[in-house]
């Protein structure tokens, strides 16, 4: 395998550093906030089921089970929307910086 | 005797049976009946085929190359693989079963899409662009980066054929219930005509027909769901209080569709199918294989935002269908064995409710465009699957195992060829042996299988500097081998299917078990490794991640 030059100059860029940190606490925060929410309402339904049967007004058919599932639907549409526009903006701006960089 | 939907299964057990009851909910299914033959579904059908026949001529003459066969030429937009992804990942089983499961249960459809779609954030957060940016046609290409070529090509292949093996098995008994039940069509004829179209589009056609397949199956789908919901939705005046009013009032399970019912009672199941869901899809090989069709980091992201923004639109669709279900179905006898729609059972089985909607909606000629499209459906999903099997077997096995890297692309090509027709006859005979077999736990051991096994060596290969060639291998062949013991050992194959009193192992779905041990056993046998191999192997790691991070290197949209 050979080593590509412009590879350690990149390494020991303080960019290259900044890049690789931010883009990993973005993608594993937002990675966790779906873990929670996901697995939270796992434990909703396993142990207080009634409490998604709750009406959501008095004298109202709709439980408040749907509006919770439904936002879990497009909650998770919104976060990878938020992830992309973060990574394909100012994230790719810095790889792009970087990479100019190491030529 | 005949078993139940086996769609239904397919498709529920498929997301995982996701709670535990499923297994028991799928057994409660009537059976299935040859139904007389639509001729309205079938001329759709057959325009169907004649569009994909064309789009196949037009990819055969566009593909070359190796990189055209298994990664479309790298020349896929974001949005178009968007919709090819969303067109694998809904499958007819999704559509009918979860339509179905609605129909019945109300409120716990909804749990039931909700763990379908949580796993394409994590794999956009922690996948997508790092598999862009290490991969060239195959998973292995990303998990042998920098470890030891033949055991790691070797143990990925092994574990991606056996996913891809069962999740065929299950599509092609779902396929050939399917199409006797919506075409009247014998259940042998069904699974032959599903196998030879795939074969026909696979080898003529590689990635550039598949994709184009799947996006046009997708459209088709999205389109036919989104005319079902309007029109329930329109009927109330889009109110969904007075929908739900009405389906309260019309279901014999009245206000109980409202809340959760009894899907989820033992917390650790229901975490345990969770996570092989979640972790199963970012797991699978012919998802994964969609990720080197794009050109590069930036369009791979795109393409999960589209497919997760389609995936989760089609979900809540099948919600409103499978409510809509509740009020047009259920109320008409019509669709009901000897016309009792009070304690009856479904004319063709208890997967049938967003087909008879389709009908009560939009006459005989709309179900024959669902019943086409559920077809459609079927047969893409097929060619996915199996376009990734023939890959492990050419780029994997062949070229880089058994020749060593130095084979020539076309030979490569042909080998590839090959094995789809080789995976398609098998896919057909296995079908055929599998007709009256309970395929549930086979479709569940896909998800966990994949779960156990591809996605903590992904991982670990991705992310963790210490991963050595023998970690990687302990851990895998670890994973495999515990996940396929704990389904063994499991309530639906030790005691429903091998008739023993009572289980060994108490859950359907190990994931929750066999993932930690497979990560475990992976760092356990790569830090106790102090071969010198295992400290070049780590020393590569740093110009593994600076690729993986920034793309530099990254095989590009190549070859055109």
């Amino acid at each position: 395998m050979t080593i590509n030059p412009a590879v350690a100059r990149i390494e020991k860029n303080p960019k290259y550093q900044e890049l690789v940190s931010r883009r990993s606490n973005f993608a594993w925060f937002l990675t966790i906030v779906i873990l929670v929410v996901y697995y939270g309402f796992i434990f909703v339904i396993a142990y207080d089921p009634s409490f998604l049967g709750t009406p959501i007004s008095e004298g109202s058919v709709t439980t408040i089970g749907f509006p919770i599932g439904v936002s879990i639907i497009v909650g998770a549409i919104i976060l990878t929307g938020i992830y992309v526009r973060r990574a394909n903006g100012e994230f790719d701006r810095l790889t792009q910086q970087l990479i100019e960089e190491s030529k | 005797m005949m078993r139940a939907l086996f769609i239904f299964r397919a498709g529920v057990a498929a997301l995982g049976a996701v709670l535990p009851g499923l297994a028991l909910a799928a057994d409660a299914v009537g059976q299935t009946q040859q139904q007389p033959t639509n001729w309205n579904a079938i001329g759709m059908f057959l325009a169907f085929v004649a569009l994909t026949g064309f789009i196949t001529r037009w990819a055969a003459k566009h593909t070359h190359t190796a990189a055209d066969f298994y990664a479309a030429g790298g020349g896929i937009t974001g949005l178009q693989n968007g919709l090819a992804i969303a067109g694998d990942y809904m499958s007819a089983a999704s559509f009918l079963g979860i339509s179905a499961l609605v129909y019945g249960s109300g409120f716990d459809g909804l749990i039931y899409s909700v763990g379908w779609l949580v796993g394409w954030p994590v794999i956009l957060f922690l996948i997508a662009e790092r598999l862009r940016n290490l991969g060239k046609y195959t998973f292995a290409d990303v998990v042998s980066f920098r470890l030891s070529q033949t055991p790691v090509r070797t143990l990925s292949a092994i574990s991606s054929l056996v996913v891809v093996i069962f999740y065929l098995i299950g599509q092609m008994v779902g396929a050939g219930q399917l199409i006797k039940l919506l075409f009247g069509l014998d259940y042998l004829y069904a699974v032959v005509v599903v196998g030879a179209l795939m074969i026909i589009y696979v080898t003529f056609g590689g990635m550039k027909a598949t994709t184009w397949v799947q996006i046009v199956k997708a459209c088709m789908l999205l389109a036919g769901a989104s005319f079902m919901a309007l029109m329930v939705m329109i009927n109330f005046n889009f109110s969904f209080n007075d929908m739900f009013a009405k389906a309260v009032e019309i279901s014999p399970k009245h206000g109980a569709i409202m809340a959760p019912g009894g899907l989820v009672k033992d917390p650790i199941a229901a975490i345990s199918l969770g996570m092989a869901l979640m972790f199963g899809t970012a797991g699978l090989p012919h998802i994964l294989m969609r990720f080197f069709t794009v050109p590069d980091a930036k369009q791979a992201r795109r393409s999960v935002f589209y497919a997760t923004s389609f995936i989760g639109y089609f979900y809540i669709l099948t919600f409103i269908i499978g409510f809509g279900a509740i009020i047009y179905v259920r109320s008409n006898p019509a669709y009901f064995v000897g016309g009792d729609n009070i304690k009856g059972a479904l004319i063709g089985g208890n997967n049938m409710p967003a087909l008879y909607l389709a009908d009560a909606l939009g006459g005989s000629f709309f179900l024959g465009f669902i019943a086409a499209v559920a077809f459609a459906t079927i047969l893409a999903v097929v060619s996915g699957l199996t376009l990734a099997g023939a890959s492990a077997i050419s780029h994997d096995l062949y070229a880089n195992v058994f020749a060593r890297g130095h084979s020539d692309e076309k030979t490569e090509v042909t080998v590839s060829k090959w094995a789809t027709v080789g995976l398609g006859v098998v896919a057909v005979i296995l079908g055929i042996m599998f007709e009256k077999q309970n395929v549930a736990y086979i479709v569940a051991l896909t998800f966990s299988i994949a779960a156990s096994t591809n996605f903590p060596v992904l991982v670990m290969s991705m992310f963790w500097r210490g991963l050595t060639t023998r970690g990687a291998v302990a851990g895998g062949v670890v994973g495999l081998i515990c996940v396929i013991t704990m389904i063994l050992l499991g309530p639906t194959v030790w005691k429903t299917i091998l008739g023993h009193p009572a289980a060994i192992f108490p859950y359907d779905y190990p994931a929750i078990f066999s993932i930690p041990l497979a990560f475990f056993t992976t760092w356990l046998v790569s830090v106790t490794d102090s071969s010198t191999s295992a400290a070049k192997e780590r020393d590569k790691f740093p110009a593994e991640r600076v690729r993986s991070e920034t793309g530099l290197g990254a095989e590009g949209a190549a070859a055109h």
